[in-house]
């Protein structure tokens, strides 16, 4: 076995420790492990093309890109944020548990472009994250601000992965089926999908308790620094 | 027939425009990074036609381009920030559009739901409306011109104002755009020159074969790390599961192999969370959300999935063997 090419791992690692551009360490790592491999030049050039227009598809979130460009000029962002700021009942950890929810149950019926971080993270899940948090404190300081629309993404992540692998025609299932197919063993999809199921459950629970345990210590530090101004 | 490679095309359309907005104001770097790219998303098919015919100089012309775009994308290709002069001019059109404003954006997912649920409803024997091999890649574009009209129509803004908004966010976005399809590249490279059966052979050999635990733990931890690696448990999957979680788990101890693989790949799906090569997903946010810290999104996650990964290892014990 030729264990060279595991160097292409070592550049990644080293390339993102060290905060080099993604970019340029990705290929650089891709061009090592390959001709650590034995490949020739004009091999790797081919694989290398072959496999980067085979995966078109993941760039196609892109024509969203119009739509949310025009709404964002004419105010989506301060929009979603007043209309958010103005009820009073919906808190950060409402709002958010209640996108974790449909996000995870629409994703379990193979509606995953639904939502996304184009769609509906940036122009709204977030900036109504923001508004939520600013009822909480007022004076809410950059970073805290940066870690709420860090959680607005992170509960989009949550909600999609933990709900695709439910849906029996998702790509991951179909996956499974056809690697237990090959070495000779017949599944049914539902009888994977059915598995994911508890983990689906146990994502939610998770997820949602940290949210909530979120809010908790954005209003104890809203509590500590109404308690310097009144001093 | 609505082809999947007309949306490919409208794709290369926008970085075109993109590029040429970019030259304009002579944005050298960015104006030749997104030309190259959109003429990538053109020459797509005809690249993948010709390499399945035996000719392959199409795709190593592509090659040569991915290099070329790392190599802006390291060199001077500045993420351009969205200029808040106009913050008056945006509130003011929020206050007299109000939730208007909504429809284009919820007009997205709606379509793009409806669409799917109707393709299948529309077909009509050997003529097919939409090409059925991805419905809902197609159903998502449609729907994008769709809201796209409607945002036009909404904001009374010109398809030339539309252009030049998407070319302000892909600027934002920059090369972390790029990003997640050049992990999928270096994905296949990896799996092209065996780096999946040298890391299973290095994990197989570490281990005590003969204690069930030792092989469970073993499997969900190779899922992770190797998910950790290459930024997609669908990498790590059939590589992990060949090495250990087969030849171990089903065949040695009799574990019930759809809950070994719905369970492993759950376990790769928690390490995804984790790693800035899922880039889609960790990455790119950042760059959307205008994050200072590169990691703001990981660090948002990583206790879930921490804890998330022990009550799948937990679960695969308890459900595989009974």
């Amino acid at each position: 076995m030729n264990y060279w090419p595991l160097l292409g791992i070592a550049i990644v690692v080293a390339g993102f420790a060290w905060r080099l551009n993604p970019a340029l360490v990705v290929v650089t790592a891709g061009i090592a492990s390959g001709l650590l491999a034995g490949l020739g030049i004009p091999e790797l050039l081919a694989l290398l093309g072959r496999a980067f227009v085979s995966n078109r598809a993941l760039l196609v979130l892109v024509l969203t890109l119009p739509t949310i460009g025009l709404l964002e000029r004419a105010g989506l962002r301060e929009r979603a944020h007043a209309w958010i700021a103005g009820l009073k009942q919906l808190t950060l950890a409402r709002l958010l548990i209640a996108y974790l929810g449909p996000r995870q149950i629409l994703s379990s019926l193979g509606l995953i472009t639904i939502a996304g971080h184009p769609q509906t993270v940036r122009p709204l899940l977030a900036p109504m994250a923001e508004a939520a948090a600013e009822k909480i404190d007022p004076a809410l300081d950059d970073t805290d601000r940066e870690r709420v629309k860090a959680l607005a993404a992170a509960t989009d992540n949550v909600g999609l992965f933990f709900g695709e692998d439910v849906f029996i025609a998702f790509g991951g299932v179909l996956l499974i089926q056809a690697f237990f197919n090959q070495h000779g063993i017949e599944l049914d999809p539902r009888s994977i999908a059915i598995w994911a199921l508890p983990t689906a459950v146990a994502a939610f629970v998770i997820h949602a308790v940290r949210i909530v345990l979120f809010q908790r210590r954005l209003m104890r530090n809203a509590a500590t620094k109404a308690a310097h101004v009144e001093d | 027939m609505l082809k999947i490679e007309y949306v490919y095309w409208l794709c290369g359309a926008l970085m075109l425009a993109a590029g040429y907005v970019d030259f304009a104001a002579r944005r050298r770097a960015p104006a030749a990074f997104w030309t190259i790219l959109g003429l990538c998303f053109f020459g797509g098919e005809a690249v993948e036609a010709a390499a399945k015919a035996g000719s392959l100089l199409p795709a190593q012309i592509v090659g040569v381009a991915v290099i070329a775009l790392a190599i802006i994308a390291a060199s001077g290709l500045t993420r351009r920030h969205i200029a808040d002069s106009e913050a008056e001019q945006r509130k003011a059109s929020a206050e007299r559009l109000r939730n208007r404003l909504f429809l284009p954006a919820l007009a997205i997912p709606l379509v793009t739901l409806a669409l799917v649920l109707l393709i299948p409803r529309l077909k009509s024997g050997a003529f097919d409306l939409f090409d059925s091999r991805q419905p809902t890649i197609i159903a998502l574009a449609l729907a994008c011109v769709i809201a796209a009209g409607g945002a036009m129509a909404l904001t009374r803004a010109t398809p030339v104002t539309a252009l030049r908004e998407s070319a302000r966010l892909l600027d934002a976005l920059s090369w972390a755009a790029l990003l997640p399809m050049l992990l999928a590249t270096l994905g296949a490279v990896f799996a092209a020159t065996g780096v999946g059966e040298a890391v299973a052979h290095i994990v197989s050999a570490a281990i005590p074969t003969g204690s069930r635990d030792a092989c469970i733990i073993a499997y969900a931890l190779g899922m992770a790390v190797f998910t950790i690696i290459m930024g997609n448990a669908f990498a790590a999957f059939p590589v992990m599961t060949a090495g250990i979680g087969l030849p171990l788990l089903i065949e040695q101890h009799h574990a019930h192999a759809a809950v070994v693989g719905a369970l492993g790949m759950l376990c790769g799906y928690c390490a995804t969370l984790l790693t800035p090569m899922a880039a889609n997903f960790n990455i790119v946010p950042v760059a959307l959300l205008e994050l200072r810290d590169p990691n703001a999104v990981i660090r948002a996650q990583w206790p879930t999935a921490v804890v998330l990964f022990v009550t799948n290892v937990i679960l695969l014990d308890w459900l595989a063997f009974r």
